[in-house]
């Protein structure tokens, strides 16, 4: 018969000492929105889940000088209800709030969505375009990792077995700047993304794009980073050649595979439609055009 | 007696409704919620091919697993000779059944049963399921009913030769079942036409997606007697497949009802209590068994994906003369599509001279489809509705107006024989006319679509029991299973008869030991027959009360009269007797005569067909191909509103699920014949958020042979909306939507390839 441990350790160095020393396969536990799933599907069969919940850091948000650091494992629904983080990062934010029902809000986490490594995330476009750092911990202490850096491929991240990660550090804004996010799904909620796209821009005092970053995800392996979206964007205002340019970029940046969920000839044509859209969004939050919620 | 006319004061009001407070609480139990004193769990080995050949089953690996009670194959179940069962509602042999729920030589779909264990623990079970060794020859599957045709396709059964051909053909096909039906000359019909209107339409299979999974509880004693335990449309279906397949008598088997977490037709067949009752007779110990979802959608029966043409004739002026429609319905691994009622449902709507319909049967490797709400109309109507819109466009007519022209009244009579009586259409499409909906102005973009449905609605067998208890409040009992409010109208209109508070009266539903024989809660039955019976049975006890009352004031029985919950002297000159009302008269019931109570059996017979209209706006997304429904309409004769509430909910509730079944629900094989949606992530019904307020309109048109008025309205609403949808995505784009499901790539690729 096979078993299942469960530790819910309250230090970091207790964490990845139980993760070290499993001889079998572990899994470190945030709201397990997935992991749980994942288990009673029978794709995991864990010997050891370890929670992550208990260790300080891990659940919080704090603002430090106008950059923001989340706790890894801290709920959708608690980032959701930050005034100031939605303020400063709504995409981002709103991001995460587009993951499951209101139930699965209450646990749900950035880090597990990031870990979870799948590539129709929907918090991780927004991570990636915030350029978002992951605070990893584990045997040899803590390291600054880019979170485009983590998922390598469906189910992958480079995080080695007795590493885990603590929280995420959000840059300070200067003025003018914000994000959006969309993903486009059949339904309006309770469903995976067919295509996301995640945008971030900081605009000078005449609406010209100065810095941006641009991801698109479920149109390969791991969500992208694509700085040829970026690269159109910067020095130009969002007037229609720009657009079109942006809408072929993605279009160009997406290799999507034909599945369940979408054909790669349809995630393409949408990976430019939703990069025009969430552009819109992002330069017009960021000149303070629009506010509340896009969905 | 006939209420109809009768100033009544319970039937079309809205209580409480009387499972209310369980099911919110949680408290409600579901067939997954009951539990017994050592018992194990039952757990099925499934085929992981769409086709193949069962080489050899090897358990001892399982068997010596320690835990392991019990282990059992088609070894263990009698086998079952070819004999069409009428026992649920669709077409069913008993054999197709046996192997359905047990594989024996071959397995025809992924999903199909074909080895079960019952172990102490669930763990145990499904180490003792991965330890069963199973050799396949996996053979050519095919999943498209056009593919299934074809003459080169593989054939699933060996001994499948067509019927309803002539000559009967020599070789075996996948084709089960030739139906035909017809009326007129169609060729002088389309000869006559000055406009003729053509086009192919297909729909995916879709599940009926009741958020209960399949589950049960057996238990077989030593002396042979079994106790099942298990949720339902018809626990007497239950003990009579039960009996069948093991070879028990049905005396020796008690099947009690659980909650029912909806069922569409998809629980009026069974797939795990013979597997139960066998692995508790072989390990002696009860067995629990549940499906996960993913059983639910490999394993249990959705309804067909089709293939379908329609072929319309008309006069210029908008008469239809000449209507064919080929049907082509996969029927899941066995015989047994409803491509019967899909034949006759297309054009019962309407009044057409000339009408010509072809329908085929046919087998592939997916699950025995099952009942689902309407079984083939849907499908049917589905094409006949775009096609008749489609006409409307070319002749240049108000599709309502079409409608109204070529509408069905009272004397049409039907291609499938019988002529339309008591029917309320003429009113439905007046109240489509008269609705704000239809004559609202359309946002710029926006496109709005019409689709009619007709649904025959059945009665049938079903009992009854009332009992007026000691201190006058009455309990009604029957055996129907309430998947769609039955508690509620049952006990209204025992209410009404007595003439006595809704509060007073509380409605149950008896195991198969405790009631007469009752049908299956299907083909919106059970509002009109078992509240028929309850009706008589009812009236029985007031005759009982007039008795007692006339005993008591020693007066004949014809001078008393029962109104408003009493006994009255019928005049002055019965005597001068204060009324004795309901508590009166029960307190006194043992020196009078003993208990008050009666029971009620009958097939009930005169069920009033149902004709609905749904209005429907959509707004279409031209870059993504998502299609918004902004604003639904369905209007329906519903005879009458025994609870509006209920009625309204069922017309929302079957709204909702053709919406599903237009824009998002399919089943998704892969190349190896393999299901890849089997979960509600990917098999997309709609959520809440997806849908506006569903405006439900109850045209009343009484039905005389019932005693309130009531006809059956749970499956007329499922019929109209695909293709209402489609006829609104025209609208708004000037494109037909011919297949099922309208999802935004196809409607995104149609709008690209119109450019």
């Amino acid at each position: 018969m096979s078993s299942l441990s469960y530790a819910a350790p309250t230090s970091v160095d207790a964490a990845v000492k139980l993760l070290a020393g499993a001889s079998g396969l572990a899994k470190v536990l945030s709201g397990g929105t997935d992991l749980l799933v994942q288990m009673r599907a029978g794709r995991f069969k864990p010997e050891l889940i370890v929670d992550t919940k208990k260790i300080p850091g891990v659940i919080g948000i704090r603002e430090e000088n106008g950059a923001f650091i989340i706790g890894a494992g801290t709920p959708g629904a608690v980032v959701e209800a930050h005034a100031g983080l939605t303020a400063a990062w709504p995409g981002l934010v709103e991001a995460l709030d587009l993951i499951g029902s209101t139930q699965v809000q209450g646990r749900c986490s950035l880090a597990g969505n990031l870990c979870n490594a799948s590539p129709a995330a929907d918090s991780v476009p927004a991570l990636y375009a915030a350029a978002a750092v992951a605070v990893v911990v584990g045997p040899n202490g803590t390291r600054d990792v880019p979170v485009e850096q983590i998922p390598t491929g469906p189910g992958r991240t480079s995080l080695a077995r007795d590493e885990f990660i603590l929280e995420f550090k959000l840059p300070a804004r200067p003025a003018r700047s914000s994000d959006a996010y969309l993903r486009f799904i059949p339904r309006t909620e309770m469903d995976i993304a067919v295509v996301g796209c995640g945008i971030s821009v900081t605009l000078d005092e005449n609406g010209v794009c100065t810095a941006a970053r641009c991801s698109l995800g479920a149109v390969a392996p791991t969500v992208l980073l694509v700085q040829a979206m970026a690269d159109i964007l910067v020095g130009n205002k969002l007037d229609a050649d720009t657009l079109a340019k942006l809408d072929a970029a993605a279009q160009a940046a997406a290799k999507p595979i034909s599945d369940k969920r979408g054909t790669a000839e349809y995630r393409t044509k949408i990976a430019g439609v939703l990069a025009r859209r969430t552009a819109a969004i992002a330069f017009d939050r960021a000149m303070g055009k629009a506010t509340g919620k896009t969905h | 007696m006939n209420y109809i006319s009768s100033d009544l004061k319970v039937v079309g009001t809205r209580p409480i409704r009387p499972d209310g407070v369980d099911k919110v609480t949680g408290r409600a139990l579901f067939s997954a919620d009951t539990r017994s004193a050592g018992m194990i769990w039952g757990k099925i080995k499934r085929s992981p091919h769409a086709h193949a050949r069962i080489v050899s089953i090897d358990t001892s690996k399982a068997e010596a697993l320690p835990g392991v009670r019990a282990v059992v194959t088609s070894a263990d179940f009698p086998e079952i000779s070819s004999e069409m069962a009428f026992v649920g509602e669709g077409p069913m042999n008993f054999r197709d059944l046996s192997d359905n729920i047990m594989a024996r030589g071959k397995v025809l779909y992924e999903g199909h049963a074909l080895a079960a264990v019952a172990a102490t623990t669930q763990a145990i079970a499904d180490e003792a399921i991965a330890l069963i060794d199973v050799v396949y020859e996996v053979l050519p599957h095919v999943i498209d009913v056009d593919e299934a045709m074809r003459v080169d396709a593989p054939v699933l059964h060996a001994d499948m030769f067509t019927t309803g051909v002539n000559p009967k053909p020599a070789t075996p096909s996948n084709i089960a079942k030739v139906v035909t039906f017809k009326k007129g000359d169609i060729d002088a019909g389309f000869a006559a036409a000055e406009v003729i209107f053509e086009d192919s339409y297909t729909t995916k299979p879709v599940h009926q997606a009741y958020i209960e999974p399949h589950a049960c509880l057996a238990t077989y004693n030593p002396d042979g007697q079994v106790t099942i335990h298990a949720s339902s449309q018809g626990h007497f279906m239950i003990r009579a497949y039960t009996a069948k397949l093991l070879g028990i008598d049905m005396a020796n088997i008690r099947v009690n009802p659980a909650e029912i977490g909806g069922g569409f037709g998809g629980k009026t067949l069974i797939y795990l209590e013979p597997v139960a009752v066998a692995l508790s007779r072989k390990s002696g110990k009860p067995v629990k068994m549940q499906m996960t979802r993913e059983d639910v959608f490999r394993a249990s029966g959705p309804t067909s994906g089709a293939s379908v043409t329609v072929k319309l004739g008309a006069k210029k002026d908008g008469t239809i003369v000449a209507a064919q429609q080929v049907l082509k319905f996969q029927a899941g691994a066995y015989a047994g599509s409803p491509i019967g009622p899909g034949c006759m449902c297309g054009f019962a709507m309407y009044d057409i001279e000339n009408i010509d319909v072809l329908g085929y049967d046919v087998v592939s490797n997916r699950p025995k489809v099952a009942a689902y709400r309407a079984p083939g109309a849907p499908i049917s109507s589905f094409a006949v509705e775009c096609a008749v819109d489609d006409l409307a466009r070319m002749l240049g007519m108000d599709p309502l107006a079409l409608r109204e022209k070529n509408a069905a009244v009272n004397g049409t009579k039907t291609h499938y024989g019988p002529t339309h009586a008591n029917i309320g259409y003429t009113q439905v499409l007046e109240a489509t006319r008269a609705h704000p909906h239809w004559k609202a102005p359309l946002a710029e973009g926006h496109g709005r679509g019409l689709a009619v449905g007709f649904w025959f609605n059945i009665g049938g067998e079903s009992s009854a029991t009332v009992h007026v208890n000691e201190d006058g409040s009455v309990v009604v009992a029957t055996g129907s299973p309430d998947v769609g409010g039955s508690r509620a109208s049952m006990g209204m209109m025992a209410a009404e008869v007595l003439g006595i508070d809704i509060s007073k009266v509380r409605a149950t539903i008896a195991d198969t030991a405790s009631i007469g024989y009752t049908f299956v809660t299907g083909g919106s039955r059970v509002t009109f027959a078992t509240g028929m019976a309850v009706t008589q049975a009812t009236e029985k006890v007031v005759e009982q009360l007039k008795a007692r009352a006339a005993q008591t004031w020693d007066i004949p029985v014809d001078a008393v009269e029962w109104r408003d919950g009493k006994a009255y002297p019928a005049g002055t000159n019965a005597g001068a007797f204060e009324p004795l009302d309901l508590a009166a008269i029960a307190l006194k019931q043992a020196r009078t005569g003993g208990p008050i109570n009666s029971e009620v059996s009958i097939n009930a017979q005169g069920a009033g067909a149902g004709f609905g209209a749904h209005i429907c706006d959509v707004a279409v997304d031209k870059e993504t191909g998502k299609v918004e429904i902004i604003r639904y309409t369905a209007i329906q004769d519903v005879g009458k509103a025994i609870h509006p509430s209920y009625v309204e909910g069922q017309i929302q509730g079957g709204a909702v699920q053709g919406i599903g079944w237009a824009l998002s629900e399919e089943y998704i094989y892969n190349d190896k014949g393999l299901m890849e949606n089997p979960g509600f992530l990917d098999y997309r019904c709609p959520v809440a958020s997806d849908l506006p307020m569903i405006e439900a309109v109850l045209v009343e048109v009484p039905n005389p042979r019932h005693p309130f008025g009531a006809r059956g309205v749970g499956e007329v609403p499922i019929i109209p909306p695909m293709a209402a949808i489609s006829n609104a995505i025209k609208g708004a784009t000037g494109l037909r939507m011919p297949d099922l499901p309208m999802s935004p790539p196809k409607v995104r690729a149609a709008m690209d390839a119109a450019l």
